[in-house]
């Protein structure tokens, strides 16, 4: 049993090998229940390279739990997710394959609060990827640059405002040059004042090319960056438009009714 | 349309003052109605009554000068300190060590190197704490067990039947704590581990430690343990004292380790899930760190009722601080002075649990300062 699905997944990743343009996450028939409550029905969704995602939809409607399952922070019951190449399964290997060549960053941040700036950036390279100390602090300064707060690098989480605790948990995936981040609603926790700048980093790494999976409802991150939406509601998607679309000519009565609601006419 | 109503900006002020002197705070707290003022009235005729007769006792008429008991005998209003005093060497380290006091400086230099170890870990900001705490766990039980024992090092030899005392008391708790601490963290993690095998073993493990008074576990270690052995195989008392200590008192370590684990807030799990790391990195670097800081308080309080429960290896012959005490006085020549000896006792206990306590309190404090930043 466990050699045929190794022997599986080493096709799959062969195939990979040689076809380039394969997606870079492959969602299909996905399905998953929360004890008895069905949370996702019959996903099927093919995210290519550098390609931008956002999801979005009413709260409960799965777009979390969608995301946490590319990472595999919950298990699926049925179908298959392939990450560049790679199945999901139990396979304890695979699923660390993965975790490290996906980012995400988290509704409350997550940082580790005992531990300093850079350490919080330079723990997963160091000790994971098996990066030099030096060198990884090197590439942690030079991520911290890039999200705006070198500066804050010696202090620990507690002292920063939400919107720079936020920035460096992207510093903090970012130093594990990931192929893929996840955002699971990454401004919700966030002061209104703090929104934009956490923003604004989000779209300088869209422009660098980054593959990115955005769950969020700020509808001009997704009007500004997104190569397409996806509205999903009741566990299943709906609707999946480029954005031009999606805001002027939503085609489903939910989507309609969703848009009217969370742009307020 | 109202006009709009602009404010000037305010600048910040220190806050009042609280009025009154000290004189003003005592009126308030100790007379301010009938009834204080009848509790104060009280409590000072207590404090009249008590303490001048016991301090009187305890101190300044007690005897400490001389080595036999006339002098006590011939003053019966004040506590005999004397008999402590030449009884000090056997209440501390024991029947061998007093009984060859060219040998004492074996024990009074672990003693030395245990006291600059602690102070050197408790103290913040002192260098190298990872290599002295490492030194503390391993090196430490070695180089005490081998200059206290004495036979690997060519000394003469002190038979681990034949420790006693105070050091006695401090090896058991020294092992107990050192050895329990580790096994109670890995049975934490076992009570909260998704295989349910694990899971299952380690609660049982738990319940089952739990259950038993270790009065009974020490019994139990000195008579049954034995029989399921050959005879030829002979475990020494002390060693199985402290086994018996480790493994109980993990039980109670790994009950508020877990207490600790179920604080830290699910989103730190999945942080480091999610950056890749594995179970062991993920609980070693993220998880304990957080959790141990959080528990310190309840595992110190464990630690120091193991420290008090070693008295009770007196169960199976051993021959430790109260134990000593208790025979010293009903020895011939110290007859009818058992109540110094409970009190050195008690004394002595209370200066290494006070200091525990004091630690952790300081850890408490620490941790809210770096909370509030």
């Amino acid at each position: 049993m466990a050699t045929a699905e190794q022997e599986r997944a080493a096709g799959e990743n062969n195939a990979a090998n040689t076809a380039s343009n394969r997606p870079m996450i492959e969602i299909s028939g996905l399905n998953k229940w929360y004890v008895d409550f069905h949370v996702l029905k019959d996903i099927n969704l093919n995210i290519g390279k550098g390609e931008r995602i956002v999801i979005c939809g009413p709260s409960g409607s799965g777009k979390s739990t969608l995301i946490r399952c590319i990472n595999r922070l919950e298990t699926h019951q049925e179908g298959s997710i392939i990450v560049d190449g790679t199945e999901l399964n139990d396979d304890v290997k695979h699923i660390e394959e993965i975790r490290r060549e996906v980012g995400m960053v988290f509704q409350h941040f997550n940082l580790f609060p005992h531990l300093t700036v850079l350490e919080n950036c330079t723990l997963a390279p160091v000790w994971v990827r098996k990066i030099p100390k030096r060198e990884a602090e090197d590439t942690a300064r030079k991520f911290l640059e890039r999200v705006r707060i070198p500066e804050q690098a010696e202090k620990y989480p507690g002292q920063l405002s939400g919107g720079q605790q936020q920035r460096v948990a992207i510093a903090r995936s970012l130093c594990m040059n990931p192929n893929v981040m996840l955002f699971d609603e990454p401004t919700s926790a966030l002061d209104p004042e703090m929104i934009s700048e956490v923003l604004d980093t989000m779209v300088d790494l869209a422009e660098s090319g980054m593959t990115m999976i955005c769950v969020t409802h700020e509808m001009g991150f997704a009007r500004q960056v997104a190569d397409r939406v996806v509205f999903m509601d009741a566990g299943q998607v709906v609707e999946i438009q480029e954005p031009e679309g999606f805001f002027s000519n939503p085609q489903s009565d939910r989507t309609k009714l969703f848009l009217s609601q969370i742009l307020g006419n | 349309m109202a006009d709009a109503v602009l404010f000037d900006k305010i600048e910040s002020r220190p806050p009042p003052r609280s009025e009154g002197g000290p004189l003003d705070w005592i009126r308030e707290r100790f007379f301010g109605s009938v009834t204080n003022t009848l509790i104060t009235i009280v409590c000072i005729y207590l404090l009249y009554v008590l303490v001048p007769p016991i301090a009187n006792w305890l101190l300044f008429s007690a005897s400490i000068s001389g080595t036999d008991r006339s002098i006590c005998d011939a003053n019966p209003d004040g506590a005999c300190w004397t008999f402590i005093k030449v009884r000090f060497d056997q209440l501390i380290f024991g029947l061998f060590y007093s009984a060859n006091p060219d040998q004492l400086w074996r024990p009074i230099t672990v003693f030395a190197v245990l006291a600059v170890m602690i102070a050197w870990l408790v103290t913040p900001a002192t260098p190298n704490k990872r290599e002295v705490g490492a030194f503390a766990l391993l090196g430490f039980p070695v180089f005490a067990y081998a200059l206290i024992e004495g036979s690997l090092l060519g000394l003469p030899s002190a038979p681990t039947n034949e420790w006693g005392g105070f050091m006695l008391n401090i090896s058991l708790a020294y092992v107990g704590i050192v050895a329990s601490l580790p096994l109670g963290i890995l049975l934490a993690l076992g009570r909260r581990s998704e295989l349910p095998v694990i899971r299952s073993l380690s609660v049982a493990y738990i319940e089952f430690w739990r259950g038993a008074p270790l009065i009974t576990v020490l019994f139990m270690s000195s008579v049954m343990l034995p029989l399921f052995f050959p005879a030829e195989v002979d475990f020494n008392k002390v060693v199985r004292a402290m086994i018996a200590i480790t493994l109980f008192e993990a039980a109670y370590a790994a009950e508020v380790v877990r207490g600790g684990l179920q604080a830290i807030p699910k989103g730190q799990f999945e942080a480091a899930d999610a950056l890749g790391l594995s179970y062991w990195k993920k609980m070693g670097l993220i998880i304990l760190p957080q959790s141990l800081r959080i528990s310190i308080p309840g595992i110190v309080n464990t630690f120091i009722s193991l420290f008090k429960d070693t008295s009770l290896v007196a169960i199976i012959g051993l021959l430790d601080i109260l134990k000593t005490a208790q025979n010293a006085s009903r020895s011939i020549e110290w007859k009818g002075f058992d109540i110094e000896a409970m009190i050195f006792a008690a004394f002595v206990f209370w200066v290494c649990t006070y200091g525990m306590s004091r630690y952790s309190q300081h850890v408490e404090r620490s941790l809210d300062r770096s909370k509030r930043s």
